[in-house]
């Protein structure tokens, strides 16, 4: 199960991790909807490129650039992984993909996903969370209405609150 | 002083919520303390040796009656009645229990305060000049651009997890108070010839292991534009900061890896898609913020020079007090008190529940009820009529306010070192007694002049030493406590890092190694040049040579005087919600 759009939905999509001692030009690409590594796309991507249940996850580490405007204009699924929740680079790479590449697909958060997290990785464009396996998901929904207001913009809201609002003493 | 309305009660009401929501899962074991952790420092709940301490936000300072008060409240009601102003303006609690936080939090609701961002990785409480708004050489006032840089940076959600914390400075004046130049950015407000408002930029300045004086990297950045210049800066150190090690993590390092040339590149390439857009702050929304920081209803005086002469003549006290307490003010007849946290015996800093309330009570009388909290660790009450200056005095004395040592080698700024830090080397609170304790002669101390001695418990550096005329640094030696002295520091306008004379000495052995450093300073001044101008000028080595031309005596009774009188209770004697019990 996910968080995709504020429920909780079935998940279509398998995550491909390199295993060790595989090599992104080499591994074999399950059939069926796959997110697969930044490298492996890269790598295979005269022949993924045909498939429309193909998606492309980015380590932390990876560059958002990476991906050409005719990647981001047509993949279905592009996910961001946080290997620890307190590694902050997500949140700049998914900002990065949907202000300056201008990806409109599905943006999913994978890895060291949690509920106390899911508030920002929402802010910053991302739609779909896949909860790290052991919290609930029903509890981890809960964050994404903490809270009710936001000072600045970013990609939920590209204006900041005092250009929306008539601001005044209480 | 900044008013909330609707929407920042909703946000702070909000976040009040949430945190108690996080603490009651902590409690329930539902989050593991690794889980918690990142979010309890998130808002300012650090763990420390005794128990938890309570960092909360006092934004770039200012603070009303009410707020102090509350400080006296929380004091009384959830700690061990007294709190402890920090060098970055905030104030902490050092004895918190967990399941009171969230409730504490939503007292200091009621006053418009939190302790949002006060630590952990993420953008931190603005500082700012103590005397914004009323001090001679003020160009701009800098509080309506840091409370329009506090709401930007309050829940950014893309900088909530940062290679590493981040802090900002902010000056309006020609003289630096702020410390600009050792903040992860440091602002200080400029008018170009054409009378514009705007900001020179500085980046990668900070303490700790690695000392740096910020860099400039952009002279000039209209105001309107500050949000948008500032968040590019950050977005491309949260992109590229190191993060493989803690040490290396700050944006100072990143900076010198890249060069300024090639970080200022590269913050400008990203500058390009957000300049000018939705971010661009509005004449209407710095309108609306500057009206908060309007001057209050000051009378039509002149200043009372004579008057103030003619008390001078026949009290020395107060004439100690004027001269070390007592700031010009840009109103006539109006001056700007310093009221002194760094009384001989108490830790630096620490202000009682008495204190507290009679701070506000002070601020109401004689300043239209306001106060600072200074990053030297006192408190200023900005608007004093000069005719009230003796009443004011007579008043702070009987609190224990009044000590005259403003800026002199007593006005010690001291981390809270090993009596309470889990990363401490050695202790700082009870040698800055000792110190204090030492030296405690006032004509002496007015003698000696102006001197920054600062004391920090480890090389994080909370507590400045580098910039500290003197500084002093606590260092692990197989397990003991040993002091590293440097001098040559400075901060202001002109910082510098100081210098390490050599090799460390004992607890028991400071205050002899202070005063030999006193000796070479006194035997070669030229009238009135301060301490750090004749360590420029003739060098750190007649210093260094004197200190250790012959052994230090190490008094251990030194050592020894402090434990029964110090303030903190017995370790581990009650239990806390922490793995140390
Ligand atoms: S300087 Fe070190 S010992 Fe002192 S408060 Fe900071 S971290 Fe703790």
């Amino acid at each position: 199960m996910i968080i995709k759009n504020k429920t909780i939905v079935e998940d279509g999509w398998c995550v491909l991790r390199l295993a060790d001692g595989q090599e992104p030009d080499s591994v074999t690409v399950p059939s069926g909807p796959v997110i697969v590594p930044l490298a492996v796309w890269l790598a295979q991507r005269e022949t993924l490129k045909a498939r429309i249940d193909v998606g492309v996850w980015l380590a932390s580490s990876e560059r958002p650039e990476a991906l050409g405007a005719d990647d981001v204009a047509k993949l279905p699924v592009i996910a961001v992984d946080f290997p620890k929740f307190a590694d902050g680079r997500g949140y700049t790479i998914a900002y990065l993909l949907r202000e300056r590449s201008g990806f409109k697909g599905e943006l999913r958060a994978i890895g060291d996903v949690l509920r106390d997290q899911l508030y920002y990785m929402q802010r910053v464009g991302f739609d779909a969370f896949a909860v790290r396996q052991d919290k609930d998901i029903n509890d981890a929904l809960k964050a994404l209405s903490d809270f009710s207001e936001n000072y600045q913009a970013s990609v939920d809201q590209p204006q900041p609150l005092f250009r929306r609002v008539s601001r005044g003493a209480a | 002083m900044y008013r909330y309305d609707q929407f920042d009660h909703q946000i702070v009401a909000e976040r009040v919520a949430q945190f108690r929501g996080q603490v009651e899962r902590r409690l329930s074991g539902e989050l593991t303390e690794d889980e918690f952790r990142i979010l309890r420092l998130q808002n300012g709940l650090y763990m420390q040796i005794h128990a938890y301490m309570l960092r909360i936000a006092v934004p770039y300072g200012l603070l009303s009656a009410a707020q102090v008060r509350m400080f006296a409240h929380i004091a009384r009601k959830y700690d061990r009645d007294y709190g402890h102003f920090t060098t970055r303006q905030n104030i902490q609690f050092n004895w918190i229990k967990l399941p009171d936080a969230p409730d504490i939090l939503a007292d200091l609701a009621t006053v418009e305060m939190h302790a949002i961002q006060t630590s952990g990785n993420c953008i931190r409480n603005i500082t700012c000049d103590e005397f914004a708004g009323v001090a001679q050489d003020e160009i701009v006032d800098p509080r309506p651009y840091a409370e329009i840089l506090r709401q930007w940076s309050t829940f950014h959600p893309e900088f909530g997890f940062l290679p590493r914390k981040f802090k900002f400075s902010i000056t309006g004046a020609s003289d630096d108070r702020a410390a600009i130049a050792v903040h992860d950015i440091g602002l200080a407000v400029v008018k170009s010839d054409q009378g514009e408002v705007g900001f020179r930029v500085l980046v990668g300045g900070g303490l700790g292991r690695t000392p740096v004086i910020g860099t400039e990297i952009c002279p000039f950045v209209p105001w309107q534009d500050v949000i948008t210049y500032v968040e590019s800066i950050v977005r491309v150190y949260n992109q590229y900061g190191r993060r493989d090690n803690m040490y290396k993590a700050r944006i100072k390092i990143l900076v010198k890896a890249l060069g300024i040339e090639e970080f200022r590149r590269q913050v400008e390439a990203d500058w390009q898609f957000t300049r000018g857009g939705p971010c661009t702050i509005t004449p209407q929304e710095l309108d609306r913020v500057t009206a908060c920081f309007t001057a209050p209803a000051y009378e039509s005086l002149t200043d009372i020079d004579i008057e103030l002469d003619a008390l001078q003549s026949d009290n020395k006290a107060f004439a100690n007090w004027l001269q070390r307490n007592v700031k010009p003010h840009k109103v006539a007849g109006y001056a700007s008190v310093v009221l002194s946290l760094k009384k001989t015996g108490i830790a630096p800093g620490d202000a009682t529940s008495a204190q507290l309330d009679a701070a506000a009570e002070l601020a109401e009388r004689f300043s239209f009820g306001e106060l600072r909290a200074t990053h030297m660790q006192n408190l200023v009450l900005a608007d004093v009529k000069q005719s009230d200056l003796f009443a004011l005095w007579q008043a702070a004395k009987s609190l224990g306010l009044a000590t005259p040592n403003i800026g002199l080698l007593t006005d010690i700024i001291c981390c809270p070192g090993g009596d309470f830090c889990t990363l401490a080397n050695a202790r700082s609170i009870p040698l800055a007694r000792a110190i204090a304790e030492c030296f405690d002669d006032i004509d002496f101390l007015h003698d000696i002049g102006e001197i920054d001695l600062n004391i920090s418990g480890c090389v994080n550096a909370c507590a400045h030493h580098h910039i500290g005329h003197i500084g002093i640094l606590g260092v692990d030696k197989d397990g003991e406590e040993w002091y590293q002295v440097s001098i040559g520091g400075a901060q202001g306008n002109d910082s510098s890092i100081g210098k390490v004379i050599g090799r460390s000495f004992s607890f028991g052995q400071i205050p002899e190694v202070l005063a030999r450093l006193l000796t070479v300073y006194v035997e070669n001044r030229y009238d009135d040049e301060r301490f750090i101008d004749t360590v420029r000028r003739i060098g750190y080595e007649p210093f260094k040579t004197n200190v250790y031309a012959t052994p230090v005596e190490d008094d251990k009774e030194l050592a020894g005087i402090d434990y029964e009188l110090l303030k903190v209770g017995v370790p581990y004697d009650m239990p806390y919600y922490s793995p140390r019990f």
